[in-house]
């Protein structure tokens, strides 16, 4: 069984914004997705779907094989918990070190004192901020603040991780190196989604691409490449 | 809802620092929770107070039974055995008016300037004092009496009883009206006391959602730093009624002598708690309406 289930999901904004329409697909354990598509396409809105920021207005979504839509209020939580987030604009609390950042995620989810400190040090290793823990988000340069937006996203050991654009804000050398990190932590068996623009990343990755298409699912490549001219 | 200990701390100092960083909006909201909690409390005795009065009047409302000038001493001993007579009629006295006059110039000066301005003609008439067994049936009974032949007017307490209970009535009414309006701002000025910590947090509460953190994680500390503003102006009323009546009953005691006012432990102590309670609630559900619509992600 898929960890990740789509069955003819659509959602519509109010009024009437069809950002999805009946899309169908499938993801497994431990595969890299991209998600691309032009500007409008959706790919956010299926992020908000997967974590559950919005509920489709049509369909059925499952992560190991339940139903997501059907998960009462108080059980979103712990959805998330499995679900680690990244976002292009990094979302870094900046009255607060790294270290606190990335603690703050645990610590939030009630883990205990005594494993917070060894759990975040292991990550910020993983990410290699491991001698910028005790910094501040502006003290550090774009891409090592995504790399401990990444460090908590992770920090929880979660199956999923989904990055919307991580890349967006980034040059190309300093994106390849995000790139090479989602990779490798994709490698330690963590599924990834991306949603990105970044057409020469894509490509040069040969992994699975989700194109979508004003809502629409268009094209769905084992090892594929962004498709059209950006 | 549950709160485990280890993270009590952290709600407890979350809480702690907010109400310090908005020092001055949190000292606006305790102010308006104080100031409309003291009238609540204000309210709450003066309205016992009065009820009470009230209550003591009527247990002892005697009819006032006045004859007819020229009524002959005899008849008037008559009117008196049929008043005796009646259901429900516990005593009855003749107040002969040689009697009643003196009684008039011990209150208002001599006997002889009273008789002078009247042309040395008693004018009172002899009048009966009659008390009855239940207070609720003083109105059939005084009716009653002023149907007998010989009797002029009959007077009696209830009418100031009955005004006093409808004095209550408005007064709790005039008091609800009041307390709803000053509640309602105190309760506004917690939301914004609270909001502002909310808009403040906005983006720690946005990562709190995403990775994973509870409502009531999320809520804790906005509803503990509610609590404790409606506590602190709830609770500085609590103290300041209760100083205030106390004193209210020692020293004013003497000068008051003609207002019975309630000297009752157990019930000063439960106005003074709920009034503390009243604080709490009102903390409570304004720290719980100003982070519901933020939770939503
Ligand atoms: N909260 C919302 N309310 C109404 N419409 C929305 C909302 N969010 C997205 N939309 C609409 O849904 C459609 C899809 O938006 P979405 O953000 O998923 O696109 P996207 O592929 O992520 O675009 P981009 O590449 O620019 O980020 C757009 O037309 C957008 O205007
Ligand atoms: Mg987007």
């Amino acid at each position: 069984m898929s960890l990740i289930q789509f069955y003819n999901v659509t959602k519509v904004y109010q009024p009437h914004i069809t950002a999805l329409d009946d899309i169908s697909v499938k993801i497994d354990k431990g595969e890299f997705v991209f998600l691309v598509g032009p500007s409008g396409a959706g790919k956010t809105t299926f992020i908000r779907l997967l974590f559950r920021e919005e509920v489709p207005t049509r369909g059925q979504i499952l992560i190991g094989g339940r139903s997501i839509a059907r998960l009462k209020r108080r059980e979103v939580p712990f959805l998330r918990r499995n679900i680690g987030i990244v976002f292009q604009d990094f979302r870094l609390l900046p009255e607060w070190t790294v270290f606190e950042n990335v603690a703050f995620a645990l610590r939030v989810i009630e883990v205990s004192p005594r494993e917070i400190k060894p759990r975040v040090e292991k990550a910020l290793e993983r990410v290699g901020l491991s001698n910028r823990a005790r910094m501040f988000p502006h003290q550090l340069s774009g891409g090592e603040q995504q790399r401990a937006a990444i460090a908590r996203a992770i920090v929880n050991n979660p199956r999923i991780l989904v990055a919307d654009e991580p890349t967006g804000n980034l040059d190309p050398a300093t994106s390849r190196e995000i790139m090479k990190l989602l990779e490798e932590i994709n490698y330690q068996g963590t599924t990834v989604i991306m949603a990105t623009h970044a057409w020469d990343i894509v490509n040069s990755m040969r992994k699975r691409v989700i194109a979508l298409q004003q809502g629409r699912l268009v094209r769905d490549d084992r090892e594929g490449a962004y498709g059209y001219e950006a | 809802m549950v709160m485990k200990l280890r993270t009590a701390g952290y709600f407890f100092k979350q809480a702690g620092i907010s109400l310090w960083r908005n020092f001055w909006m949190s000292l606006a909201a305790v102010a308006s929770v104080a100031i409309s909690m003291f009238l609540l409390g204000a309210f709450l005795l003066l309205v016992f107070n009065v009820n009470y009065i009230a209550a003591s009047l009527q247990s002892n409302v005697e009819i006032a039974v006045f004859l007819q000038v020229d009524t002959p001493r005899q008849a008037a001993y008559q009117v008196r055995d049929q008043v005796m007579a009646m259901p429900g009629v516990t005593e009855v006295t003749l107040v002969p008016k040689e009697v009643g006059l003196k009684q008039l110039s011990q209150q208002f000066g001599g006997e002889e300037e009273l008789l002078g301005a009247t042309g040395g003609v008693n004018p009172l008439p002899d009048y009966l004092r009659v008390r009855v067994a239940d207070p609720e049936t003083i109105h059939e009974v005084a009716r009653a009496i002023a149907s007998l032949p010989g009797v002029e007017k009959v007077n009696y307490g209830q009418e100031v009883v009955d005004r006093l209970f409808a004095v209550v009535r408005w007064l709790r009414w005039l008091g609800a009206g009041i307390i709803l309006v000053l509640g309602l701002g105190a309760l506004f000025l917690i939301i914004i006391t609270i909001r502002l910590t909310v808009y403040s947090r906005r983006r720690e509460i946005n990562i709190m959602k995403y990775v994973g953190a509870t409502d009531w994680f999320i809520r804790w500390p906005f509803f503990l730093e509610g609590l404790f503003l409606g506590l602190v102006g709830s609770g500085c009323a609590a103290l300041a009624i209760y100083a205030g009546y106390s004193l209210l009953l020692t020293r004013a005691g003497a000068a008051l002598v003609f207002i019975p006012l309630l000297n009752d432990r157990v019930l000063l102590l439960n106005s003074v708690l709920s009034l503390v309670a009243g604080g709490a609630l009102v903390g409570a559900l304004g720290s719980l309406l100003s982070i519901r619509r933020f939770l939503k992600v």
